[in-house]
Parts: C-alpha cells; structure tokens; sequence
C-alpha cells in the first residue's frame, strides 16, 4: 500500500534536491572550467616575436589593420602619404577615442582579428598577457639604436609587465611630445608680460597680477576621467625633484613601475603644496572639476584665461587658427637658469603579437621616423618632433609659431634631460583611481596634499599588486 | 496489492471512456508544443542575453582574471573584498542615496502632476502637458547626461535662473562641487523618471471608479481626502511599478553618471554600474567586477521583492 506513493515521490526531486544538484554542477563548473578565453590567449601568447625581421613592405598587395586614436589626423595623412610612396601598401582604419581603445586594446589584441597597427595606451598588462610584439628584431633591423635611446625608454618593459623603462621594446612613437605652458599674448600684454618667466618666483607673481587685473590667471580642465591639475602638479614635481636631487629619474622611475618606489617624497609633497596655494589664492577657473578638455580648449580659444597647461598636439591647431595669438613656453625652473623638466611622451604605436603583416607595420613606424616627406606631415600637423635619428634635422618651420617654440622646448628639455613620462600613464587605472579623484578632492579642499600622495601610492600600490 | 499497476488498470477500463481522454491528453500535448515553439523564440534570447551572461558573472566572481590571461580561482575572496573595501561600500552607498532622487521624487511628484493632469488640466492643454512630462522618457540617457551638464555648468541656465532671481550666492558648478554633485545627478534621474511614473499613474487612475469619488463628495471630502482615502489606495499596484522601476534604475545607473560626471568630483558620485566597468575595463580586474555585479543584482532584488509583495497584497485586499 504505502510502496505506490513512496516511489512517486522518489521519481520526483524535491525543489531543494533539484537546487542541491544545480548547486553541485554549478560548482563543479566553476571549479574545472577558467574563463574561456584564457587558454586561446596564452597558445597566442606563445607565438609571441617569431615573425621574421624583413625591412619592407614587400611587392606583394598589403592591407594594414590599423586602429587610430580619433582626434589626430595626423596618423590618417601619414598613412596615406605612405601608400602614395608604397602603392602596393593600403590601409583599413579604424578609429576611436583615446578612452575607448583604453579599455578595449586587451580584447582587439586578443580578437582573432588584432590591428597590425594600433595606438596603445599603457603597457605592462599587455606585454603581460603576451598580446604585443616585441619589436627588438626590428630594433636591430632598422638601426634604431641610432634614435635618442630617452625616446624609446617608456615602450620598453620587461616581460613580465614590470618594471618600464629598460628591457624589450614593444612599440614606437608616431612623434614625440612636449608639454608646458601655453599663453594668451593680448592678455599677457595687458599685464605687462614681455617675456617667459624664468623662474617659479616669476610664474607666480603673473598668476597673482593676472589676478589683481580681474584676469582668470589659468584655465585648466579638471572634470572626471580627466584630472587637468595633473598637468601644474608634474610640473611642479619636476621643478623640487631636479632642486633637490637634481634630476627627474625619481619620478620616471615611479611611472616605470620601479620596485619600492613611493610618490609620497618631500619634494612631491612640496609640489602638491604649491599647486595647493594656486587653487586657494583662486589662480584657476572656480568650475575646473566639472570642465572637460574639450571646454577648456573652447573657452582658452574664446580668450578666456591668460595660461593653460597643455601639450604640444595643440600647438598645430592654434598656428593654423589663431595664428600669433597665442604662445609656448616650458615650465619654469625653481631657479633661474636651472635644469627644466616636462611630461615627453611619444605619440605610441605597437604592433600585435598575431598580427599578419608585422614586417610592414614596422616598415612604416621606421619610415614615419627617417623619411623627409614624413617627418615634414608630421612637424606640420601634428606640431611635434617626429623623433628618430638626432643627425636627421627637423623640418623648418615658421619661425615664432607656437610650433617653433614646443619643437625648440624640446631641445632644452632633451639638453637638460628632463623628460618625464606622465604620472597619469603608471599603471591602467592610476589616472581614473588615483590622481583624477586625488586632485579633484584638493581642489575642492577635501583632502590635504599629504593625504593625496597617500591615497595615490595606495591606489598604485593595490594595482601593482592586485593579482 | 490493492494496487495494481497503473498500465493493467488502464487495460481493464473500457475503450469508450480511454479514446476521449487519449485525444485530450495528445490535444493537450500538441497546444503545448505549440506554446513552447511560440515561447522558444524569446526564451533562447532570454537565456543567451540574461541567463547565460548572470550565470557567467557569478562564475567570473570566483576568479581572479585580467580578461585575458589565465585565471586564478578566488574562492570567495572577490566578495570579501567587495564587503570590506571601504570604496567599494561608499559605492554602494551611493546607489541608495540616488534611490531617494531615482525613486522617491518622481513617483511623489508624478502622483502631484497625475492628479493635477487629471482634476484641473484637462482637454488639450492636458495632452500637451503628458507629452512634455513623458518627453524625457524618449530622450536618449547620453543626451539628456549632456544636456543636463551643460544646464549645470557655471554657465548654464541653472545658475543664469538664479542670477535672475537674486539667488547668484546659490551659483556653483553643480556637477563639479563636492556637496552637490551626487544630489545634482539625482536631479536628472528625477527627470527622466518623473514622466514614466505621472503616465503609469494617470493610466492607473483612469480605472478608479468615479462613483467612488461621487460618493466621497457626497460625504463631504475635499480633495485631499479624496486622494488619501480614494486614490492612494486603489493605485497601490501602479505605485508598485514605479518604485520597481525607479529603484532598479537607481540601483544600476550607469549613462547618466558616465555621461555627466564619470563618477567625480573625487568618487563622489561613483556609483556600482560605473565602478563595475571601471573595475572590468580600466583595472582588469574582471572577477572582482563581477562579484560587484552579484552584489549589486542581489540588492536590487533584495530592494524590490517587498515592494512587489506590498504591491500584490494591496491587489487581493
């Protein structure tokens, strides 16, 4: 009698045996099984610098993958200056914002169709996760050892991710670019400015007279996902490091992700200081931690602010559209006629690991650097030095364009070898979890400058860590 | 053995009474395989698009993966991270502040402009007024993100009003000031929340018995009896939906937030939807970001069961 019913209930699972079971095979799942793409990433890993070194294109018809950062036309024109010389030699461009290509290099360099050539961020998870070429057996094809070896220290990283700075090299730079300050003249004649300042001392003594004249001294963007105040901050940073240790290696060797290295120094804690005194002596436009580049550059344009603090990729745009209305000078030292520092970066390319046409890509990246056509595009376009071998001189340009006077800032800085990569470029997310909301609270007044260097190198440190 | 085998009994009972039942059973069977074959279209786009990506989230939060190198099993390090970075608790704390904004002000002020559109404007000065307050529901979230930071800039209409007006102590940059920003961003979520909850609302209202509101005014209620004794009650399932929707839209915002302020000023307005693409894209650190997701997917249901339940009692009562 009770047999029937207890079969039944037998054939059918109770709810919480059903779960059990689901339970015991998602476990089992999650035990035996890693992320899918883990395993086609490391057998691509594998293959990792095996192309062989050919120094061209070949004859054979080419098309180059490439994926370009938008915003800079630049590239767009020297890849079609290149197919005019190298008709064999087409291209299928990709674009997209700097942030985009950001979060997205992991994924297309791992993507069974990865760029030949792409703009790339940062390095280290990437050499890491064996996506990039290593570029040494072009290194010794192509004779770059000839270039400044200060150009190609940042794309060099060890093959485990880290330190940068020495080590295999993994990508070249389109052109090479300067940062420093920018300056209204129809402003900075109303204040009496005549010449640069020399020295620190001179710089904040403009600030406060731009002030007293009802003038907004600097306009800086600052808004989210891009911390503006980065900008005076390293500036700063590079005047007390080269005073006291009288250098900038101390930061380089922070952004290469040297072991044991701390942002939190006296000299950087007397940098972050000072820029402190501009945000509370109100030198900055009040709005900076909700203006965005792009508005910083609008309203600079509309004659709103006597300074800014910018890079050499505007210094094009202004000649061409407000020719002799505005002007360049490098950061001043704390000194007068001491050593001068600024961010150098290159305008980075690297080439991926699986890519088809490797040879050709590396063909290109050399020619941008060597072939006079190039380097001319280059310098008249992108306004930057287009790198490559000291002997080969720079093409002319107008003389007291803002163009003259960043490729001129240049030689001071490579004279007084204070090139500096950015702070914001140390690791992925420094930039978005570290210096952006560390700046952004100083400038609001929520947090002392000793507490953002703290809360900097612990955001460093967690990364660098995280495993 | 009083119990036979279920298949010799059904020998031994006559065929009239089997064929009816055989047809009803093979009827039955059919209409259900026409269900599912119906059903099959939404359930496989259901599952690749929802199941399969939640169940793919809870197994990456017990890794440690970068996206693309081998990964490490975590166990449930990932989730004690996630409940004991003080960051990443702030994040969340976040979400439930915008709750009040999300959630709180448009169903309020939808159930005011509900029963304003329904007593007082009526004809076509009504329809008009439905159609600007439900406008922002068509507005894409990354254009009213842009528009509302330019409104909120120091040289925007919100701080030009308060010039006007003799409020220019009040001016600030909203989306940039520590002390409004997150509030700030509420705003715009109020905004675009507020049309949905005042159409479902009115639509719930429309189906209240009118003699309810004769009798009452026969009574001797004034309006706002009529509204707490009549109309609060009988929309308590629309009400339902619009805290449903509005909490979860609280708890997972992520356009406007990127959009208009990228979680600044500092990390003052970073939410969970942002900080999950933030830890997964900018970091790498997909395990960690995917426990984050688990987390979040569990407080929205958390958040929104009792509502559901509240909602449904009211409807049996």
């Amino acid at each position: 009698m009770l047999k029937g019913p207890s079969r039944l209930k037998n054939r059918r699972p109770s709810l919480l045996r059903r779960h059990s079971a689901l339970a015991g095979l998602l476990t089992a799942t999650l035990v035996m099984t890693t992320p899918a793409a883990v395993q086609a990433a490391s057998l691509r890993g594998a293959t990792n610098g095996t192309a062989s070194f050919a120094a061209n294109c070949g004859t054979k018809p080419v098309t180059l993958q490439g994926y370009f950062e938008t915003g800079f036309p630049d590239a767009i024109d020297l890849a079609h200056l290149f197919t005019k010389q190298y008709p064999s030699v087409t291209w299928n461009i990709r674009q997209d914002a700097f942030a985009v290509i950001t979060q997205d290099a992991p994924l297309v360099l791992s993507g069974p169709n990865p760029p030949d050539l792409m703009r790339l961020p940062t390095w280290s998870g990437l050499v890491k996760d064996h996506l990039l070429m290593n570029l040494d057996g072009y290194f010794n094809t192509f004779g770059w050892d000839k270039f400044p070896a200060s150009d190609l220290a940042s794309m060099r990283v060890a093959p485990s991710g880290a330190p940068s700075g020495s080590g295999p090299l993994w990508g070249m730079g389109l052109n090479y670019s300067m940062t420093g300050v920018f300056y209204n003249k129809a402003l900075a004649a109303k204040i009496g400015m005549t010449s640069a300042p020399t020295t620190l001392a001179q710089l904040d003594a403009l600030l406060a007279k731009a002030k007293a004249a009802g003038i907004l001294p600097v306009e800086q963007f600052d808004s989210a996902g891009n911390g503006g105040l980065i900008f005076p901050l390293q500036y700063l940073m590079a005047d007390y490091n080269i005073a006291s240790q009288g250098s900038v290696s101390s930061i380089n060797n922070w952004i290469f992700d040297q072991p044991n290295k701390d942002i939190n120094t006296s000299a950087n804690l007397e940098a972050v200081e000072h820029l402190d005194t501009w945000i509370k002596d109100g030198y900055f436009n009040s709005d900076a931690n909700a203006v965005s580049y792009s508005t910083m550059m609008g309203r600079f344009e509309a004659g709103q602010g006597l300074f800014i603090f910018d890079g050499d990729w505007e210094s094009g745009n202004l000649d061409s559209s407000y020719a002799g209305k505005y002007g360049f000078f490098l950061f001043p030292p704390l000194t007068a006629g001491g050593k001068q520092g600024a961010m150098s970066a290159p305008l980075t390319y690297g080439i991926a690991a699986t890519a088809k046409h490797a040879n050709c890509a590396a063909f290109f990246l050399n020619w941008v650097a060597t072939n006079p056509a190039a380097r001319l595009l280059n310098v008249k376009e992108g306004g930057s030095n287009p790198g490559g071998p000291p002997s080969l001189a720079i093409p002319g340009v107008k003389p007291g364009t803002v163009t003259a006077q960043t490729l001129e800032a240049g030689q001071v800085i490579a004279k007084d070898n204070g090139a500096m990569g950015f702070i914001a470029n140390a690791t992925g997310s420094i930039d978005a979890e570290g210096w952006t909301p560390a700046v952004e609270s100083l400038f609001a007044g929520h947090e002392t400058p000793v507490q953002v260097l703290k809360f900097v190198q612990n955001a460093y440190k967690q990364e660098l860590s995280a495993p | 053995m009083v119990s036979a085998p279920s298949a010799v009994r059904s020998q031994d009972l006559p065929h009239t009474a089997t064929a009816p039942r055989t047809l009803t059973k093979r009827g039955a069977r059919g209409a259900g395989l026409h269900g599912w074959v119906f059903v099959l279209p939404a359930l496989a786009a259901y599952t690749a698009f929802v199941l399969w990506p939640i169940v793919q989230a809870f197994r990456y939060s017990f890794y440690n993966w970068d996206g693309v190198a081998p990964a490490q099993w975590a166990g449930l390090g990932n989730f004690k991270t996630v409940f004991s970075n003080e960051q990443l608790l702030a994040v969340l704390g976040h979400a439930f502040e915008l709750i009040v904004f999300f959630s709180g002000v448009p169903v309020l002020l939808g159930l005011a402009a509900a029963t304003a559109l329904r007593r007082f404007i009526t004809g076509r000065l009504g329809a008009v007024a439905r159609t600007v307050l439900f406008l922002p529901q068509v507005v894409p979230l990354v254009a009213a993100g842009i528009a509302w930071s330019w409104m909120l800039s120091t040289t925007g209409a919100v701080d030009e009003i308060l010039g006007w007006v003799g409020l220019g102590s009040l001016e600030r940059s909203w989306l940039g000031d520590f002390s409004t920003a997150l509030p700030a961003v509420g705003v715009i979520g109020a905004w675009v929340l507020l049309g949905l909850c005042t159409v479902l609302l009115l639509a719930g209202m429309s189906k209240i018995d009118s003699a309810l509101y004769e009798a009452a005014q026969l009574d001797g209620a004034g309006p706002f009896r009529e509204f707490f004794s009549i109309t609060l009650p009988e929309l308590r399932q629309e009400i339902g939906v619009c805290v449903t929707v509005t909490v979860i839209a609280a708890l997972s915002a992520f356009d406007i937030v990127y959009i208009s302020t990228d979680g600044g000023p500092g990390t003052t307005t970073m939410v969970p939807g942002l900080e999950v693409y933030q830890l997964a894209f900018l970091n790498r650190q997909v395990g960690l970001a995917a426990a984050l997701a688990v987390v979040l997917m569990v407080l929205v249901i958390v958040c929104v069961l009792p509502v559901q339940w509240f909602a449904r009692k009211g409807g049996q009562e």
